[in-house]
C-alpha cells in the first residue's frame, strides 16, 4: 500500500544518531545531578530520589501511548502509512518507559508503604495492565505479515485498548478507594518542593521527553526501512 | 433477477447464530470438550486449598470466574474456525447481509455457547462446593450473563482478528484477557458479595460499570468488525 | 476471461465480487454500486475455488441456508430447485463432508445460484467436475443466459469457454490485453493465437506476479 512518495529517500544516513546521543547524555546528567548534587528528602530518605525517575517514566508512558492511539486513528482514517509507522514505534518506547514506572513503582511503595505491589493503587494497576496491551499490541504486530492488515488490526487494538483505560481505572477506584500520594508539582500555588528539587525533578522530565521523542524517532525510521526492504523481497513490490 | 427481500441485521445475525449452532450441535466436539474442561477445572480447584483454612464457601466465586474465563476463551476460538476451511466467510461477504450483522451474529452464537457450559458449570459448582441453592445463586447467575456478554463481546472481535495471523492460539488469550479484567472485577467483587448475603442494592456501583462496559463494547467491537475484514 | 495463472483473473472476480476493494475506481452492478449499496449483493453470485459450504451441513441445508441470507420467499423449494437444475437433488440429505470433491462443486454452484442472480461470477467452475458434472454445468448456465443473467467465467480451458463465450477476454500480467465479441472470434484460429500470447509473455517476465488490488 505504500506509494513511491510516501517512502522517504533513500539518504546516506550517518551511523551515530545524534539526537538519540544528545538525549541520553541528557538523562544520564539529570541523574547525575539527582544523585549527588540534589538534597536527600527528610521523611523519605534517599529512595525518594527514585521519584524523579518514576515519575518521568509515567510522563513518557503517556506521551508514547497517546501518540500510538492518535497515530492509529489517523492510520486508519487516512490509511496513512507514516502514522502506521509511528503508531509502532511510540508503542515500542511506550513500553520502555511504562517498565521504568513499574519496576520504580515497586520500589518507590516498598519504602513508603511497606509493600511490594498495591492493588488498591489505581494508577499502578492501570499501568500494568496498560503494559499488557501494549504487549498484545506488539505481539499482534508481530504476527502478521501483511503491511495493510497489520495497520488495521493494531490500529482496531489501540482504539479498543485506549476505550478499555477509563474502565479499568473506575474498576480499580472502586476496588478500593485509596489514594496515590498527592501529585507535589502540580498545585495550583507555589509547587511545594525545594528549589533544587524541583529543578531536578523539571529537568528529569525534559530528559525523559527528548528520550522518548528520539527513541520515537530512531524506531520510526527502523520501522519505514524495514518495510521498504519486505517489499523489495516480494520482487516487484506493489504500487 | 428479482428482488428478493434480504433479511435486515438482527434477522441476518440470528440466522448465522442458528447455523454455527446447527453445526456445533451436529459435531458436539467444541461444545463437550469446554464443558469438560469447565467441570474438570471446577473439581481440581477444590483440592488447592486446604479446606479447614479456607472454606469452600469462600473459594466459590473466585474458582467459578476463573474457570468461567478459560472456558469462555476455548470456546471463542472456535467460533471464526467454522468458516476458515472452506471460506464460508467469502459467501458471507458476497452475499447482501451487513458486516455488522456477520459480527453479531457470531457473538449471539458464542454467547448461547456459552451459556450452555455455564447452564452445566454452575449447578456443578453448587454441587462440588456445597452451596446453598437459593436466591444468592439465581442472583450470581444473572450476573455471570452479564459478564459474558462483556466477554463475547470482545473475545469475538478478536478471535476474528486471530484466526487471520500466524499465532492464533496465544493471540486470543493474550489480547481477550486485559479486556476481561473489568468485567471480571466487577462481577466477582458483586458475586463473591451477593455469595456472602449481601443485598443486591449494595453491589449496584460494580453492576453499573459491568452493564456500561457491556454496552460500551458491544458497540465498539460491532463498529471495529468490518476493519477486520480483508479490504 | 482467460490468462494464464498468476495473470489477476481471480483477484479481478473478487474485486467485481465486493471481497476485494480496488485502488481506484467502482464496480456497478445494474448500475448500483457495489460499494455504497449493499443490497445490490443480492443479484451477485459467485463460484470460486473454495466450497465456501459447511461441512457439517447437508447439501440441502447449505443451500436453503444460501437462499435466506438472499432473502428468497420459500427457501426450501428454491434449494430443492437449485439442487435438481445441477443434477444432485438425489444426495440432498447427505452432509457435504461426505461428497466427493466434484459433487461439493455441484453443491457449491446450486448455492451460488439459488437466488437466481443476475451476474453470476465463475472462476474456474469445471474444475474437479466429472463429465456428467460439466453437462449439468455448462446446461446451467445456458439456462441462466436465457433468462437473462451475465456471466463472467474465468477459466484457462480455452474449448471449455468459447463454447459459451459471448465476448472473450485475455488477461496478462494484470492487465486485459484483447478483448473481443463472439462473432469475430474464429474459433479455429483463436486457442492457437491465446497460446501464443501466453508462452510469449511468460518469456519476457519472470512470470511477475502483479497484484490489481490493494
Amino acid at each position: 500500500m505504500s506509494s513511491v512518495s510516501n517512502s522517504p529517500a533513500v539518504e546516506p544516513k550517518p551511523i551515530f544518531d545524534w539526537f538519540l546521543g544528545v538525549a541520553v547524555l541528557a538523562v544520564v546528567g539529570v541523574y547525575v545531578r539527582a544523585i549527588y548534587f540534589t538534597p536527600i528528602e527528610a521523611a523519605q530518605g534517599a529512595a525518594q530520589k527514585i521519584y524523579y525517575l518514576h515519575l518521568a517514566g509515567v510522563m513518557g508512558a503517556y506521551l508514547s501511548v497517546t501518540i500510538t492511539a492518535l497515530m492509529s486513528i489517523i492510520a486508519l482514517w487516512l490509511h496513512d502509512q507514516r502514522a502506521d509507522h509511528l503508531a509502532e514505534a511510540s508503542a515500542e518506547g511506550g513500553l520502555v518507559f511504562l517498565t521504568v514506572v513499574l519496576t520504580t513503582g515497586p520500589i518507590w511503595g516498598h519504602k513508603i508503604w511497606g509493600a511490594w505491589w498495591a492493588w488498591w493503587e489505581a494508577r499502578l494497576t492501570l499501568t500494568l495492565f496498560l503494559w499488557f496491551v501494549i504487549v498484545a499490541y506488539l505481539v499482534l504486530r508481530g504476527a502478521i505479515e501483511d503491511v495493510a492488515m497489520r495497520a488495521r488490526y493494531s490500529a482496531v487494538l489501540a482504539m479498543l485498548g485506549a476505550l478499555l483505560i477509563p474502565f479499568i481505572h473506575l474498576s480499580v477506584y472502586l476496588f478500593a478507594a485509596r489514594l496515590h500520594p498527592m501529585p507535589v508539582v502540580l498545585k495550583p500555588s507555589k509547587p511545594s518542593l525545594p528549589n533544587e528539587m524541583l529543578t531536578t525533578l523539571l529537568l528529569s522530565l525534559t530528559a525523559f521527553t527528548l528520550l522518548c521523542i528520539a527513541l520515537i524517532r530512531a524506531r520510526y525510521r527502523l520501522a519505514v526501512q524495514r518495510d521498504m526492504l519486505a517489499a523489495l523481497e516480494v520482487d516487484g513490490g506493489v504500487t | 433477477m428479482s428482488d428478493h427481500r434480504p433479511p435486515g441485521t438482527l434477522s441476518s445475525a440470528w440466522l448465522l447464530a442458528r447455523k454455527d449452532l446447527a453445526i456445533e450441535f451436529r459435531t458436539r466436539t467444541a461444545f463437550l470438550s469446554a464443558l469438560v474442561f469447565a467441570v474438570l477445572a471446577l473439581t481440581i480447584f477444590y483440592f488447592t486449598w486446604d479446606e479447614s483454612v479456607v472454606s469452600p464457601n469462600d473459594r466459590a466465586p473466585g474458582v467459578l470466574w476463573v474457570v468461567l474465563t478459560f472456558s469462555a476463551l476455548l470456546g471463542l476460538h472456535r467460533s471464526f474456525g467454522l468458516e476458515e476451511h472452506d471460506r464460508g466467510i467469502d459467501a458471507l461477504l458476497v452475499s447482501p447481509i451487513s458486516r455488522e450483522s456477520i459480527y453479531l451474529g457470531k457473538a449471539i452464537g458464542n454467547l448461547i455457547f456459552l451459556c450452555g457450559i455455564q447452564v452445566i458449570a454452575i449447578p456443578s459448582l453448587a454441587l462440588f462446593y456445597n452451596l446453598p441453592v437459593g436466591r444468592p445463586l439465581f442472583i450470581v447467575s444473572g450476573i455471570v450473563f452479564l459478564a459474558m456478554v462483556g466477554i463475547v463481546a470482545v473475545g469475538t472481535l478478536f478471535s476474528a482478528m486471530a484466526v487471520n495471523t500466524r499465532l492464533a492460539e496465544l493471540l486470543l488469550p493474550m489480547l481477550s484477557l486485559p479486556f476481561f479484567v473489568p468485567v471480571l472485577m466487577n462481577a466477582a467483587q458483586a458475586g463473591s458479595r451477593i455469595f456472602a448475603g449481601r443485598p443486591v442494592a449494595e453491589v449496584m456501583p460494580w453492576l453499573k460499570i459491568l452493564i456500561a462496559f457491556d454496552i460500551v463494547f458491544v458497540l465498539a467491537c460491532t463498529l471495529a468488525f468490518p476493519f477486520t475484514l480483508e479490504e | 476471461m482467460f490468462g494464464p495463472n498468476g495473470a489477476g483473473k481471480t483477484t479481478l472476480l473478487r474485486v467485481i465480487a465486493g471481497l476485494l476493494k480496488p485502488t481506484s475506481g467502482t464496480v456497478r452492478v445494474g448500475g448500483r454500486s457495489l460499494r455504497n449499496d449493499p443490497g445490490a449483493r443480492g443479484n451477485l453470485g459467485l463460484i470460486s475455488h473454495q466450497s465456501m459450504l459447511y461441512r457439517a451441513l447437508t447439501a440441502r441445508e447449505n443451500v436453503e441456508f444460501a437462499a435466506r441470507l438472499y432473502g428468497v420467499p420459500d427457501p426450501r423449494s428454491a434449494a430443492m430447485r437449485a439442487l435438481e437444475r445441477i443434477r444432485i437433488a438425489d444426495r440432498a440429505d447427505a452432509p457435504v463432508r461426505a461428497l466427493s470433491r466434484g459433487l461439493q462443486q455441484r453443491v457449491s454452484i446450486a448455492r451460488a445460484i439459488v437466488h437466481e442472480p443476475s451476474v453470476v461470477l465463475l472462476d474456474e467452475p469445471y474444475t474437479g467436475l466429472d463429465a456428467a458434472g460439466g453437462a449439468a454445468l455448462t446446461d446451467m448456465l445456458q439456462l441462466l443466459r436465457s433468462h437473462g443473467a451475465s456471466l463472467i467465467l474465468v477459466t484457462h480451458n480455452v474449448e471449455e469457454g468459447l463454447a459459451v463465450a459471448t465476448h472473450a477476454v485475455v488477461m496478462l500480467a494484470g492487465r486485459i490485453v484483447r478483448r473481443d465479441d463472439a462473432s469475430s472470434i474464429d474459433h479455429g484460429a483463436f486457442p492457437a493465437a491465446y497460446r501464443a500470447m501466453v508462452l510469449d509473455a511468460s518469456d519476457n517476465s519472470a512470470n511477475r506476479a502483479m497484484s490489481v488490488s490493494a
